[in-house]
């Protein structure tokens, strides 16, 4: 099958007072229709950049140095900007954690959204509403007429954010990117928009990339896992996989260290250390000072891997089950 | 033995404070105008020396304002707070004397809690120094022993937060309640903001300092797992009220209240692998104006007409237990609908 | 990387956080952002140098105006670089009483910048107070403080300034007391902007729930959180306020001409400005006008390289 979204060694650098860093390096992976990519990552490992730097949103003192992004086989690089905008929004869209940052806070839901339909598409007021609507009613969105005509702060957290996905949704994308489209809502709240993800993901076949930090999440939403350190895909292979049977020891202590599954009381089993500074990695390989498998080869070469199936980056990976 | 903490039917309302524009347009059926959020209501618990209560909700449960009236930064409108049976603040609405320094805060997020222009080192010092609970030549090597209890450097009392990472600086604010020596600790979302190999860290740092110096401590969370391996009890808010009360390993058994079910089925969980999740029907309804009766009757599945008329009560469910539902006490009311 | 043990004994590998940024270096990076502006620093430069001429003028000044035994009424009117009894060049020229413009205007610098530094800080000081306190306390106190500030807002400073002038009398002391009631205002409604986001974080209720005194809780959390935007205001303040020092004095309400300011010697050079005498006025307004830009342009590098919203 081909694959709706398929990134090839993008790479993305920032210009800071301590110098360039690399805030992702060489990442690939492709995402096939109707299939969910969860991105995973600690803060600063470089996850949500790379969802930016999908949609060449990346600005001063940033940008993107390398890497192609295939959106049903064309590349999104090699687009002149006008033609890249075009694509924003209708084949590729965004959904941020914020969806603030979609909604224009002085608009009628409705009036925002015909106006995000008629960007791309030529059709009347009446007819852009119609289509408004249906959107609005397949992210679950009870009484979707009404809800036309409210201002965005008139909706609940969870209700925007659904309306982001909505708008995201309007000219069904070949994929969507999702940043933390969770992480500020309430459980019982992001039940209710994952399984709603899950659904339009199955139903119109849009790929989707999760962009998250909550390995919990991914593990039942997503179809695939990137784990994502100091810039580097670490981990790549079915939820399944990954989570049952990590290979990488960076997704491993992480796995680890989720409360729930340990007696409680007892000590967690924690990764020592923190993330590093991307301006001061060390040599090698960059999880090495916090590995508990790192030999003296992972001080000096940094770790390749050839990906396909379940692989992680790293010279002692945990046995494949 | 008497317990530590006893909040005793405590209730907090904060009249929204209606402008001139909300005034006009109270006729057009705004909500704001003159309304009340009923943030915390009639609620009763207690928490036994050495004990960690959890307490559990999402957001506009109530769960922080109760943690703040605890920590005596907020007075209650009704009801009473007393550790060792004196009152931990005095006072009404915005003007609040807090009477003791035995009941200290740890804040959600890290970079706001810490005064971003103060050495840590002062940030720890200043409480102790100001109540004079410790002799003033003491008071750096004091600091120094905190920072290094908490698993940071002592040199690192002359840094500013800013130079610290998240975990650091939670640790930071951990070493600036206990300095105070508290009898008591309240956790407002204290590993929230915290990746999960931070969390985990300071979890374990938290379970040492219990076991060490024998905390009592509020634990407030939205974090099922976070609180079901460090309390002992469980206290499941919605808004405002407490709706089921429970030690933690009978609660994650067999939940009783149908709000803690529908909570625990709708949490995604590590390793049960792609599946259709349960999510709760609707959406939490608004402080301001509550539904009547039972607060989690529009979402409740097996709500019946006595749910929209009574507040249920919480009743003893068991050893130890108490539920707010009235499936536990005499039934919804579907006989009398009939 | 340090190791430190931690109570669990295990060992925790701590970053040692970050490259270091201690209080100097913070301020180096301040320098090093506030240099990228060479207007600014231009402007800088231009700002030293006639602080320099401005407060060492007995040093550098041919003459003392306000020594009135110096002057000789041959003097008199003498076009820029002509050499007058005293044997010296007068670069700017003489007055109608035969002051050397030069020396006149590096004493009325002094005296303009004296009046715009005080005003400005006690202006600044006052303004903090309310600000502080009205945020800090807020409900019928907060109301009260900041209509009062807002009604004298609604008011043109020069003014208030005037009518106040009117009523203290001529003098140093009263144009800085007019000055900073004109003032103080702008202050005070900036503090309390920023008072207002501060007073809602969790530090400051950290700090209240320790608890810590009031007054220690305003004046070592709070103050220092806000006074990032009031140093950006203060310098816009001292220029203005020195402009407004200016104009009274123009109008005839500030300061005599016995004590030089800017303003002064603008207003009396005015009156010969139609017999050609131009250089009686234009030279003091020249180098009034160029401090004041000089100030506003530092002022605003300032606020742009402390503009929270310029992240890196």
């Amino acid at each position: 099958m081909n694959a709706a979204l398929d990134v090839q060694g993008l790479t993305t650098r920032f210009d800071t007072r301590a110098g360039t860093v690399t805030a992702v390096n060489d990442v690939s992976f492709s995402v096939e229709p109707g299939r969910i990519m969860g991105l995973v990552g600690e803060s600063g490992s470089g996850k949500s950049v790379t969802g930016f730097s999908i949609l060449g949103l990346i600005e001063e003192p940033g940008r993107i140095t390398d890497g192609r992004v295939l959106v049903e086989g064309t590349d999104l690089r090699a687009m002149p900007p006008g033609q890249l905008r075009s694509m924003r929004g209708r084949k590729v869209s965004m959904v941020f954690q914020d969806p603030m940052m979609t909604l224009n806070p002085v608009l009628r839901i409705g009036d925002q959204m015909s106006m995000a339909v008629r960007v791309h598409e030529r059709m009347n007021k009446r007819q852009a509403l119609a289509r408004s609507r249906d959107a609005l009613a397949k992210v679950g969105i009870p009484s979707p007429e009404e809800r036309l005509s409210a201002y965005p702060h008139q909706l609940s957290g969870g209700m925007r954010q659904r309306v982001a996905i909505a708008i995201a949704l309007l000219h069904r994308p070949a994929v969507i990117i999702a940043d933390e489209p969770t992480t500020a809502l309430d459980v019982s709240i992001q039940g209710q928009i994952l399984a709603e993800v899950r659904r339009l993901a199955d139903e119109t076949r849009t790929a989707i990339v999760w962009v998250t930090h909550d390995l919990a999440v991914v593990s039942s939403l997503a179809d695939d896992i990137c784990v994502m350190y100091a810039g580097r895909i670490v981990e790549r292979g079915t939820a399944e996989d990954v989570i049952a049977r990590p290979r990488h020891p960076y997704t491993r202590g992480l796995l680890d260290s989720v409360p729930g599954q340990h007696a409680p009381g007892t000590h967690l089993p924690q990764i020592p250390g923190s993330t590093p500074q991307l301006s001061r990695l060390p040599s090698g390989c960059p999880f090495r000072n916090r590995c508990p498998r790192a030999t003296e080869v992972c001080t000096t070469e940094p770790p390749v891997a050839r990906f396909g199936g379940h692989t992680a980056l790293c010279h002692h990976p945990l046995e494949a089950a | 033995m008497s317990p530590l903490l006893t909040v005793d039917r405590v209730s907090k309302r904060f009249p929204l404070k209606a402008t001139l524009i909300d005034k006009l347009t109270a006729g057009l059926g705004n909500r704001r105008a003159g309304g009340t959020v009923h943030a915390v209501t009639d609620v009763t618990f207690e928490v036994a020396r050495g004990e960690v209560l959890g307490m559990v909700g999402e957001s506009g449960c109530g769960k922080s304002t109760l943690g703040r009236i605890v920590s005596g930064i907020y007075a209650p409108t009704e009801g009473t707070v007393r550790l060792d049976g004196e009152p931990v603040a005095r006072g009404r609405d915005d003007h609040v004397d807090k009477l003791t320094t035995r009941v200290q805060m740890i804040h959600q997020d890290p970079f706001a809690s810490l005064n971003p222009r103060m050495k840590v080192g002062e940030t720890i010092s200043e409480g102790p120094r100001i109540h004079r609970l410790v002799p003033a030549s003491d008071v750096r090597a004091r600091t120094r022993a905190l920072l290094e209890q908490v698993g940071l450097e002592g040199a690192y009392a002359d840094r500013f937060p800013h130079q610290f990472s998240g975990g650091q600086r939670q640790r930071i604010a951990i070493a600036r309640a206990l300095a105070m020596q508290p009898d008591l600790l309240v956790l407002d979302e204290a590993v929230a903001s915290l990746d999960v190999s931070i969390q985990a860290q300071v979890l374990n740092l938290f379970l040492d300092l219990r076991r060490d110096l024998g905390l009592t401590a509020l634990f407030i969370s939205h974090d099922l797992s976070v609180v079901r391996h460090v309390c002992d009890r469980v206290a499941i808010m919605y808004l405002g009220r407490i709706v089921e009360l429970s030690p933690a390993e009978q609660l994650y058994a067999a939940p009783k209240h149908p709000y803690t079910q529908a909570l625990f089925a709708s949490v995604p969980t590590l390793g049960t692998g792609r599946r259709a999740f349960r999510p709760i029907e609707g959406e939490i309804p608004s402080p301001i104006d509550p539904p009547p009766g039972c607060a989690f009757h529009p979402r409740c599945p097996f709500a019946g007409p006595r749910c929209r008329a009574e507040v249920p009560r919480l009743t003893a469910s068991g050893p130890g237990r108490t539920v707010a539902c009235h499936l536990n006490d005499g039934g919804v009311g579907l006989k009398e609908a009939a | 990387m340090s190791d430190v043990a931690t109570t669990t004994g295990e060992t925790l590998a701590v970053p040692s956080a970050a490259p270091i940024e201690t209080r100097a270096t913070r301020l180096r990076n301040f320098w090093a952002d506030f240099r990228r502006s060479w207007v600014a620093v231009g402007a800088l430069i231009v700002i030293v140098a006639l602080l320099a001429v401005s407060f060492g003028a007995p040093l550098v000044a041919p003459q003392n105006p306000y020594d009135m035994a110096s002057l000789d009424w041959m003097d008199a009117f003498l076009t820029p670089g002509e050499t007058g009894t005293g044997g010296y060049v007068h670069i700017l020229g003489t007055d109608n009483a035969g002051r050397d413009m030069l020396s006149a205007i590096f004493y009325g610098l002094r005296t303009s910048f004296t009046i715009g530094v005080s005003a400005g800080a006690l202006a600044l000081a006052i303004g903090i107070c309310v600000g502080l306190t009205a945020a800090y306390f807020g409900g019928r106190v907060e109301s009260l403080l900041m209509r009062i500030v807002d009604l004298q807002l609604s008011m043109p400073a020069i003014l208030l300034a005037l009518v106040l002038v009117a009523m203290l009398g001529q003098g140093v002391v009263q144009i800085i007391l007019a000055l900073v009631v004109a003032q103080y205002a702008y202050f005070a409604r900036t503090t309390h902007g920023a008072a207002t986001v501060e007073r809602g974080k969790d530090y400051i209720e950290a700090a209240r729930s320790t608890p810590l005194p009031t007054r220690r809780v305003l004046f070592r959390h709070l103050l220092p959180n806000v006074l990032p935007p009031l140093i950006v205001v203060a310098t816009v303040q001292v220029a203005s306020a020195i402009a407004l020092e200016a104009t009274l004095s123009f109008l005839g309400v500030g300061l005599p001409l016995t004590e030089p300011s800017l303003g002064s010697l603008i207003s009396n050079g005015f009156k010969y400005i139609h017999s050609d005498r131009y250089w009686l006025s234009i030279y003091p307004g020249l180098f009034l006008m160029v401090t004041v830009v000089a100030i506003n342009l530092v002022g605003d590098q300032v606020r742009t390289v402390l503009d929270p919203r310029r992240s890196r």
